[in-house]
């Protein structure tokens, strides 16, 4: 219960404050100014923003089907929200440590398909039904490559438990129960000879570890683009084709909770990413003979220390991928729809399935 | 406690799934039986058939039905609606099969059998979930069932692939 409250105060912070960076980082990138009115450097803007949403008519259309209309917002977030359950924050702060928490998050994601099906429909409006048509058949086909970049990394780590797979890549892999006297190798290449378990910081991140994760790194991101709806893969919400998507109708509290959820997928999806290829909750820096940074940056396991720099490590690297995917959708123009599909099952798809092969093969390296 | 919950929470949705007249509705009530069997799953400590089960009907099967309920209706009336028919036929069988399930249920005696008898509530140990358990068995006792099944798969796809195919233009 503690647990949901806290995942629920982080999460709303970190969407407050990534709606106004997505502003900012707009307007910079356009040689503008962005908000500047609320608030030193219009930092309160976002406040304000849900403060005027909550106050706003709750409109439900005439002609909608008004229960799945309803229902739909409270699916959708929740679904995304199920998903953070199995995120870990610090090295012993997770909500459900789960031993299959790959799978199950994987699983849980696609329960937001049909809370978007149910939105498009319930809200009966052409756009709203195109959007959610086209938004699911989107996360649908973009959900085979993602899955199976993530399919690599457990190849590699030999385990769909998020916690496990972050002690791996790290200076303190032999204090997880069950890897006591497990090994990390230089480029997981065991014939190097060179023993990196307890030099730690970046040369254990999976990317490093086995560089074949590299591009599985790469294939995950973009998928993760398009599954979360961000630009270029935007076409469900498509302003200028399709007014808003799947939440044409939505208005006042409603809109603020789909707001949410969409920006919840954003987050949930970088955090995925750290986990599973940036080293998790690590720090970058590692142990160099007597200067033990790795040590110095990682805290007490168990203390406070531990979890402030493991809570500080995998935010400020999830804040980096976010703000890729913010300026990304200042950079790229949108795919039209017979390019989204050969992208995804032409190119990426083949690349996945070669990356998968590859990682079984980095894995009998690594032992 | 929780079982009852979920237990009931499936019967009552399974039971409007087959009552109700609206296509699309049905498919939603799916969702929530789907949902409480999953949780009655995992409340059985088989983690990873009820992750399986949330993976392949919810995010495959289910959407796939919605996706044709919606591409095929509202072209005149407001949603699709089913009729009844089959109804004699369908009476019959549901009641033959269910005299069957009884009859089969209470020969077995279930509260009787020796190894339910002597099982432990603490079925996962010291592991933390039956992953391990079910790749070790389907690797050794089960391989060739899981082969078979498969290539059963293969079959479907390379199937759907041609059946998808314009032909005209081949």
């Amino acid at each position: 219960m503690l647990a949901f409250v806290l995942t629920l105060v982080l999460l709303l912070g970190i969407v407050i404050v990534l709606a106004y960076a997505e502003r900012k980082v707009a307007a910079f990138m356009q040689d503008r100014m962005g908000p500047t009115e609320a608030g030193p450097y219009g930092s309160l803007q976002s406040v304000l923003d849900v403060v005027k949403l909550l106050q706003k008519e709750d409109i439900v259309s005439a002609a909608a089907d008004k229960k799945l209309f309803k229902l739909a917002p409270i699916l959708i977030f929740a679904a995304v929200f199920a998903g953070f359950a199995v995120i870990p924050f610090t090295p012993d702060l997770i909500p459900a440590g789960i031993g299959i928490g790959v799978f199950y998050l994987l699983a849980i994601i696609s329960l937001d398909v049909v809370g978007l099906l149910m939105a498009g429909w319930g809200s009966n409006n052409k756009y709203a039904m195109l959007g959610a048509m086209r938004s699911v058949a989107q996360i649908v086909s973009y959900e085979i490559p993602a899955g199976l970049a993530i399919l690599s990394v457990v190849i590699v780590c030999q385990s769909l438990d998020f916690q496990e797979i972050s002690y791996q890549q790290g200076a303190l892999m032999n204090r997880f129960p069950g890897l006591e006297f497990e090994t990390n190798w230089l480029f997981g290449i065991e014939a190097l000879g060179i023993d990196t378990t307890r030099i730690g910081g970046i040369t254990t991140w999976n990317v490093f570890r086995a560089p074949v994760l590299l591009v599985a790194f790469v294939i995950y991101f973009i998928a993760s683009l398009a599954e979360s709806n961000r630009a270029p893969f935007d076409i469900p919400e498509a302003e200028s084709e399709l007014v808003a998507g799947f939440h044409v109708e939505y208005s006042g509290f409603r809109f603020a909770v789909l707001f949410l959820a969409e920006y919840s997928m954003m987050v949930l999806v970088s955090l995925v990413a750290v986990i599973l290829f940036l080293g998790s909750w690590n720090t970058p820096l590692p142990n160099i003979g007597p200067l033990q940074l790795a040590y110095w940056t990682t805290g007490t396991v168990g203390g406070l220390s531990g979890m402030l720099w493991g809570g500080f490590w995998l935010l400020s690297k999830t804040f980096v991928l976010l703000f890729l995917q913010l300026q990304i959708r200042w950079t790229y123009p949108r795919l039209r729809v017979d390019q989204l599909m050969h992208l995804c099952w032409k190119v990426l798809t083949p690349i996945a399935l070669a990356v998968v092969l590859l990682a079984g093969i980095w894995r009998l390296l690594m032992i | 406690m929780l079982f009852y919950l979920f237990a009931a929470l499936a019967v009552l949705s399974g039971a409007y799934m087959v009552l109700t007249r609206n296509l699309l509705y049905a498919g939603f009530s799916l969702l929530l039986t789907l949902l409480s069997v999953a949780a009655i799953y995992v409340l059985l400590f088989a983690d990873f058939v009820a992750v399986t089960q949330l993976m392949v009907y919810v995010g495959g099967v289910l959407v796939l039905i919605l996706f044709g309920i919606m591409l095929s209706s509202r072209m005149h009336d407001k949603s699709v609606m089913s009729e009844n028919t089959n109804l004699g036929w369908g009476i019959t069988v549901s009641l033959l099969t269910l005299v069957g399930l009884c009859y089969t249920i209470w020969q077995a005696k279930f509260a009787s059998l020796p190894w339910l008898q002597a099982a432990d509530t603490d079925v996962l140990g010291q592991q933390k979930s039956t992953v391990q358990n079910i790749g070790i068995k389907l690797m050794t006792d089960f391989v060739l069932p899981f082969e078979v099944a498969s290539l059963l798969l293969l079959i479907a796809l390379i199937g759907a692939a041609y059946i998808a195919t314009d032909k005209n233009n081949g």
